[in-house]
């Protein structure tokens, strides 16, 4: 059975044109808005107990929105979310806190506020106080913490008692560096126990890390809804695409999908990687010197070139990226049917596994300027370790050792 | 409707925490503490008392004690006081409250029931200091105040009634916050709390049965000044108008519920 299931959810602002007949409409009268404004429509999807869903967009997309609606603090205008089980956020941490009460007593308000009975509390006070650690604190006025403590106090109420649901803004910084940690850690442990995630966040690293389901809003919809790469490299696109051209998926021999996208006045011909013999090769030795190399054609003249490439892990990781702006190699006024070929060479201090290869022409430092051609996915290859000692993770990083007893 | 009081009944622990921290945070940075919120109409009363006594004390007729004219405004005060705290906090309710109200999934119905627990807190500590001053000034406690249960009920619900019906409508209109503490100051003179009912010149008499607080502040007169029992029947009437007050800004909170979120 689904935990959460959302149905044709839509939000309208409603604009009366005096707020009488606003008022009048609740007494029953047949009076139409003057303007409806949706902010979202036609959303529909359904979660299952032990996911973890990110939920990507730009600002203004509707995230927040549907959110509020998920919780239960906005009423949807059509459509209806059902909830099997209790949704703790954690998106506003230290509401309702009162500046001139204790911890503890705050404590007990905050859960009050979140549906808990005075017994409840009592039973999970030591532990809010324990995961907290602001030691005497706790029993002083919340006037003097510090904003770190009291959102450590806020996130240990928020997160006393295991939820069915749990809805993370990942922007949100729970205090120092090692409450940061402590906190994920209990996520993920609330996650292994099988309370659902949902993820807002606008970082890539964390919804593929932490999320196995995206799902993409854009102006009010659901437009993408599927594994965090697609939907990430997809969102990718789209932030390039904002100005005309437009985004081309397609899925690969393997199933995988790649995402192209751009405005062509420049294309990638072809990307290959070969080995230090000038061979095209698809398995990479541990610290193999390989050169990767892209032919690019121009479509029609342009003021500047750079040439990126972004090497990803099996799960869409950035492992490592750079571009001809950062190496100092970028082309200035080229014209209509020239074709550029880049060779960038480097030794494959990658782990073991399996790595993908994005590359982009654009100009300046980064894709969001101008996008000529962006492509996921372009070249997929293996790193094997024929000839290193045995190793773990993502990166060859060999050491020497010495030791001494 | 049993669905409303049962979501209250499950927050009946944040009622009556906010209620508390309320209460205490009142105390946290101030020597005094709550003791304000009943030295704020004794302070009132006592400029009344001293600016008007002369003129009015003489008007009252039927009792022999000579700071007659404190009690009676002592008592009306007491009445007019809840009824005023409960309409000027609903009114406001829901705006300074928006942000929690955006934020955070609750029953709504919580807000106006915390404001007027925490109302009654504030009069029932009046009250009682009120029993010490009559004391002092030699009026006894007696069975009467008794008839105080039901008339604190139906003030409440009146003011319930009218805050709730305000405060929704603020949120959309919000000249009515404006507006509202004016009228509340007029409709302050137009209640015999001030001044003894026998003072309104005879053509006017008929009008001041038209204002709901005139049965209530009269009663509350007859009972702590006078230690009689009041006048059922016109209680009955207020009382009538409360429920029908009470019941419409119910049913406008629960029609304006997810649209306030909406405008905050």
């Amino acid at each position: 059975m689904s935990l959460l299931t959302v149905n044709n959810l839509g939000k309208a602002y409603r604009v009366y044109a005096s707020e009488f007949q606003r008022i009048g409409r609740w007494f029953g009268l047949p009076i139409k808005p003057s303007e409806e404004h949706w902010v979202l429509k036609h959303i529909s999807f359904s979660i299952n107990p032990g996911e973890a869903i990110g939920i990507v967009g730009q600002n203004g997309a509707g995230k927040s929105t549907l959110l509020k609606m998920i919780t239960g603090t906005l009423q949807p205008t059509e459509g209806t979310v059902h909830v099997n089980g209790r949704i703790a956020a954690i998106l506003e941490l230290g509401m309702g806190f009162s500046s001139d009460l204790t911890g503890r007593q705050n404590v007990f308000h905050a859960a009050g506020l979140m549906g808990f009975n005075a017994e409840q509390i009592n039973e999970v006070i030591d532990n809010i106080e324990a995961f907290a650690e602001i030691g005497e604190y706790f029993d002083e006025p919340v006037r003097t913490y510090s904003s770190g403590m009291q959102m450590r106090v806020a996130f240990a109420v928020a997160t006393a008692i295991r939820p069915e649901i749990l809805i993370v803004d990942e922007a949100l910084s729970v205090g120092d560096s090692y409450f940061q940690h402590k906190s994920f850690d209990r996520i993920r442990e609330f996650q292994a126990q099988g309370t659902t995630l949902l993820i807002v966040s606008h970082d890539r690293g964390s919804i593929q890390t932490l999320c196995n389901r995206a799902i993409l809003l854009e102006k009010g919809t659901v437009i993408k809804d599927g594994k965090p790469e697609e939907v990430m490299d997809f969102y990718n696109a789209l932030i390039a695409e904002k100005e005309n051209a437009t985004v081309q998926v397609r899925e690969l021999q393997d199933g995988s999908i790649q995402t192209r996208s751009g405005s062509g006045e420049a294309s990638i011909e072809s990307v290959t990687l070969h080995n230090a013999a000038g061979d095209p090769i698809e398995y990479v030795s541990v610290g193999e010197n390989v050169s990767l190399r892209i032919a690019t054609r121009i479509n029609s003249s342009i003021p500047e070139l750079v040439v990126g490439y972004l090497i990803k892990d099996r799960l869409g990781q950035p492992v490592f990226g750079t571009n001809t702006h950062y190496l100092d190699c970028k082309l200035d006024s080229l014209e209509a049917g020239e074709t550029v070929n880049y060779s960038f060479r480097f030794a494959a201090n990658l782990g073991v596994g399996s790595y993908s290869v994005a590359v982009a022409l654009h100009t300046e430092a980064s894709h969001l300027s101008r996008n000529y051609e962006w492509v996921d996915l372009t070249l997929v290859f293996n790193v094997v370790n024929i000839s290193q000692s045995e190793f773990v993770g993502l990166a060859w990083v060999p050491p020497t050792v010495e030791c001494s007893r | 409707m049993l669905e409303l009081l049962k979501s209250l009944w499950s927050y009946r622990g944040f009622v009556f925490s906010s209620i508390r921290n309320e209460f205490s945070a009142r105390f946290a940075r101030s020597r005094l503490g709550g003791l304000w919120m009943i030295i704020n109409p004794l302070a009132q009363v006592a400029i009344y008392a001293l600016v008007l006594s002369n003129v009015l004390a003489a008007k009252l007729p039927g009792i022999d004690n000579k700071y007659a004219y404190a009690l009676y405004l002592m008592a009306g005060m007491l009445a007019w006081s809840l009824f005023a705290e409960i309409i000027s906090r609903c009114l406001t309710l829901f705006i300074d409250q928006g942000n929690l109200m955006k934020k955070m999934r609750f029953p709504r119905i919580t807000l106006p029931v915390i404001v007027v627990g925490s109302c009654l807190l504030n009069y029932v500590l009046l009250f009682v200091a009120l029993l010490v001053v009559f004391a002092l000034l030699g009026q006894w406690p007696h069975l009467h105040m008794l008839w105080l249960i039901p008339l604190t009920v139906a003030v409440t619900a009146l003011a319930v009634g009218i805050g709730l019906i305000l405060g929704v409508l603020n949120v959309f209109v919000r000249d009515i916050g404006q507006v509202v503490p004016i009228l509340l100051q007029i409709w302050f003179w137009f209640t015999p709390v001030v001044y003894p009912v026998n003072i309104i010149p005879e053509r006017f008499r008929s009008y001041i049965d038209m204002n709901p607080m005139f049965p209530i502040v009269s009663a509350y007169h007859d009972i702590l000044v006078y230690a009689k029992t009041p006048d059922i029947q016109q209680i009955v009437v207020t009382t009538v108008i409360a429920v029908g007050l009470l019941l419409l800004g119910l049913f406008m909170f629960r029609r304006a519920a997810p649209e306030m979120v909406d405008v905050l």
